[in-house]
């Protein structure tokens, strides 16, 4: 894939999240100067994109003391918008990277019910297939209804061999038998899904921490990468997510998904603050081809729409 | 974690409800504070700004300025707004006033629960309603998608359409009701693909299933942790086809649920039902004075109990407080509790549902407040002998150093048990002693031993 097909694809689909928030700030900015009023506007803009009102409102303190009772273009404005979130952003924006070493890099994906968990295996496991590596897939979600058969059909589209059990079978000892089996034939990666579940339930999430212990009677130092999938139109109830899935499973990456919709997705800014996780990726559509490297500064001239 | 609407709105209630009279000034500050707690409880800006306009325009009355308890005017106006705008007291049923067979269309973006909620319903109709309920699937987008349905209605014993590749969702809707009145049913359940708000094509397409099917109900899927974006899903979906019920999934996790004010206010239909978990049996009516009660941080004491009951064997619950009663309660109670709570799930969630801890919220986050305690102790519990948990006396030195070594933790950790659980007794004995009579007389101040209690 081209890096310029990439960035202009990352814009498309990141364009029509600032529509709104762009036409929102032309508004203001060309309006009047840069007075108490305006800057309360911009801010709520900005927590109008789920930023947040605590990253709100340490954006706009930037602003206020720069730029205030100034007259500001409304380009200058997004600029330095854009400019102020990068910064937050760039230094968790780390590609996900395979250790060639590990036969298999095992990759362990969770999350919380429909955030793109399946869907992202099968982008994860054809962007690996086109870079001649040889992933195995676990349909680690042995609870919800078919969800081992839409993994099968990613498998299907991909080419790459899906390990499934019959239903309610136990994930953890699906996942052993899975590495075991990948270790054999020494595969690039093993990809594990895993049912989606609501981080404030113990048990679940007992389940997911079995799932790992279970991995390392084989390879000390598996799961070698643990993502966690975040839908882009949640909102403050992200930092929570992340915060327990960090803590009950350390979770090393960030994937985020639905980017392409109208949710502007500001949430991963608060994210980077709080946690400094790395994000990986970022799904813009429902085809194979649609996850694309996370870039901190693309991420936040879409946000706010300076081009 | 703690920083939630719950939390802040207890705060600066707190200090309203310290002072006196309160100005005009004092109204705005605390609706200031309303104002950004609720945005970080995700109700979306436009909706907020709305909702604080209609709140000042009411505790800027003489009646709440002039009050003995200012505080506690604005707290209920506040709550009353709320739950009015909520939709109002009392739960919205589902319209079932049409001729058979009655179509339900379920919409909503990519992973909200459609499919999950339209099993959910489909039993809760067939067994509650006594209805003749078919399953169709016309999500032709996401793989494997129909036959999810098609599984999940063979869990809640109720039929589906044969699945046909290669039809369109038009075609699989009218398939569908062709069904529904050639074979009898009373309502058929049709669950649509997930599609973005901004995606015409497919909202395009989802229009015509309605124009094809004129559904009793069209009901709009949301997950209770949605942001911002909320506002938007609603309007599209609105203007597309006319919303006239939400259902909120995942209201069992730990988001505020601000979604649910924001979705009302944005397409004016009432929430319905709310679902609550993995099982097909999760789907409940909507409550809005409880969600309200839960937004504000006034608790929400009927979920807790629920939960409770949910998780705790009512029969295990009784023999205990019996015993406790009698003051024989021991140590291996003790851990037969310690099993319960942990089934409850987060402490921090079990606290948030008691009315005013919000405020404790932030103390007891300092504590570091995590069932790594309670397992710790269940730990300790379970190394000792039957005979030491059911008299802890014994315990001594070596059997002390034994207990440690057999559940990874400290002589210090395992004291501290035995001193908590002393404590415990104590008040146990006491609560007897006082009696029902004496508890109201005296308050549970009367409980507390006169030794430090100390948790950790």
């Amino acid at each position: 894939m081209a890096l310029g097909g990439f960035f202009s694809r990352l814009k498309e689909g990141l364009s029509r999240s600032t529509e709104k928030l762009t036409s929102g700030l032309a508004a203001v900015v060309t309006r009047r100067k840069l007075d108490d009023a305006a800057l309360e506007e911009l801010e709520e803009l900005l927590i109008g994109a789920d930023l947040g009102t605590a990253v709100a409102a340490r954006v706009i303190a930037a602003f206020r003391r720069t730029r205030f009772g100034r007259d500001v273009s409304d380009q200058e404005v997004k600029e330095a918008l854009a400019e102020e979130i990068a910064v937050i952003l760039a230094p968790v924006a780390r590609p996900l990277v395979l250790d060639p070493a590990r036969r298999p890099h095992v990759v362990l994906v969770a999350g919380v019910n429909g955030t793109g968990k399946t869907t992202t295996i099968g982008k994860l496991a054809l962007a690996w297939r086109e870079q001649g590596l040889r992933p195995v897939l676990v349909a680690g979600d042995t609870f919800r209804a078919a969800a081992v058969e839409q993994l099968q059909i990613w498998g299907e589209r991909t080419g790459a061999p899906v390990i499934a059990g019959p239903p309610n079978t136990d994930a953890a000892g699906l996942a052993f038998d899975a590495l075991t089996r990948a270790r054999a034939e020494a595969a690039d990666v093993l990809l594990i899904d895993t049912a989606g579940r609501l981080h404030n339930k113990s048990a679940l999430m007992q389940e997911l921490q079995k799932i790992i212990r279970v991995l390392r009677k084989q390879d000390g130092d598996a799961p070698h990468s643990v993502l966690l999938v975040l839908d882009a139109t949640t909102g403050q109830n992200a930092i929570e997510q992340v915060r327990v899935f960090k803590e009950m499973v350390d979770v090393s990456g960030l994937i985020v998904t639905k980017l392409d919709g109208s949710a502007r997705g500001g949430i991963v800014v608060a994210l980077a603050e709080t946690f400094g996780l790395s994000i990986h990726a970022v799904g813009v559509g429902e085809r194979a081809t649609d996850l694309r490297p996370f870039d901190a500064g693309d991420f936040a001239r879409g946000l706010v729409g300076a081009s | 974690m703690f920083d939630t609407l719950s939390g802040k709105l207890t705060t600066v209630f707190d200090r309203l409800r310290g002072r006196g009279a309160l100005d005009a000034a004092d109204v705005a500050e605390a609706l200031r504070e309303v104002r950004l707690a609720m945005l970080d409880a995700d109700v979306a800006l436009p909706v907020v700004k709305d909702f604080i306009a209609a709140v000042r325009e009411r505790a800027a009355t003489a009646e709440v300025m002039d009050s003995v308890t200012p505080g506690q005017q604005v707290i209920k106006i506040v709550n009353d707004a709320l739950v009015e705008q909520l939709g109002g007291a009392g739960a919205v049923p589902l319209n079932l006033n049409a001729p058979a067979p009655i179509p339900i269309l379920m919409v909503g973006l990519q992973g909200s629960g459609k499919t999950t909620t339209s099993g959910k319903l489909a039993l809760r109709l067939a067994r509650r309603d006594r209805r003749r309920v078919l399953l169709a699937s016309l999500d032709t987008q996401r793989p494997a998608a129909q036959l999810q349905l098609a599984q999940l209605a063979t869990q809640a014993g109720v039929p589906s359409l044969p699945i046909v590749a290669g039809e369109t969702p038009v075609q699989i809707a009218r398939r569908a009701l062709d069904a529904g009145r050639r074979e009898g049913f009373d309502i058929v359940v049709l669950d649509t693909a997930g599609r973005l708000s901004i995606d015409q094509t497919l909202m395009d397409e989802v229009r015509q299933v309605r124009e094809a099917t004129s559904p009793a109900e069209t009901l709009l899927v949301v997950d209770a942790m949605t942001g911002q974006d909320a506002v938007n899903t609603a309007r599209a979906f609105n203007e597309a086809v006319g919303v006239t019920g939400i259902v909120l999934t995942r209201m069992d996790g730990d988001a505020r649920g601000g979604a649910a004010l924001s979705m009302r206010a944005i397409t004016g239909a009432p929430v319905k039902l709310t679902g609550s978990g993995e099982k097909l049996e999760a789907l409940e009516d909507f409550h809005p004075e409880r969600v309200a009660g839960r937004i504000l941080g006034l608790g929400d004491v009927v979920s807790l109990v629920e939960k409770a009951a949910e998780t705790i064997d009512e029969e295990e619950a009784e023999e205990l407080a019996a015993k406790m009663m009698k003051g024989r309660f021991t140590l291996e109670d003790y851990a037969k509790q310690l099993k319960q709570i942990n089934k409850m799930g987060s402490l921090s969630g079990i606290l948030g549902m008691l009315p005013g801890i919000g405020k404790l919220k932030d103390q007891l986050d300092g504590a570091n407040l995590d069932k790594t305690l309670l397992n710790r102790q269940a730990a300790i519990i379970g190394s000792m002998t039957r005979k030491e948990r059911t008299a802890p006396d014994i315990i001594k030195a070596s059997r002390k150093k034994r207990i440690a070594a057999g559940s990874g933790t400290s002589v210090q950790d395992v004291n501290k048990l035995l001193r908590q659980f002393d404590d415990m007794a104590v008040m146990m004995k006491r609560m007897n002693k006082l009696g029902q009579k004496g508890l109201m007389r005296h308050g549970l101040g009367a409980l507390m031993p006169g030794r430090r209690q100390s948790w950790h």
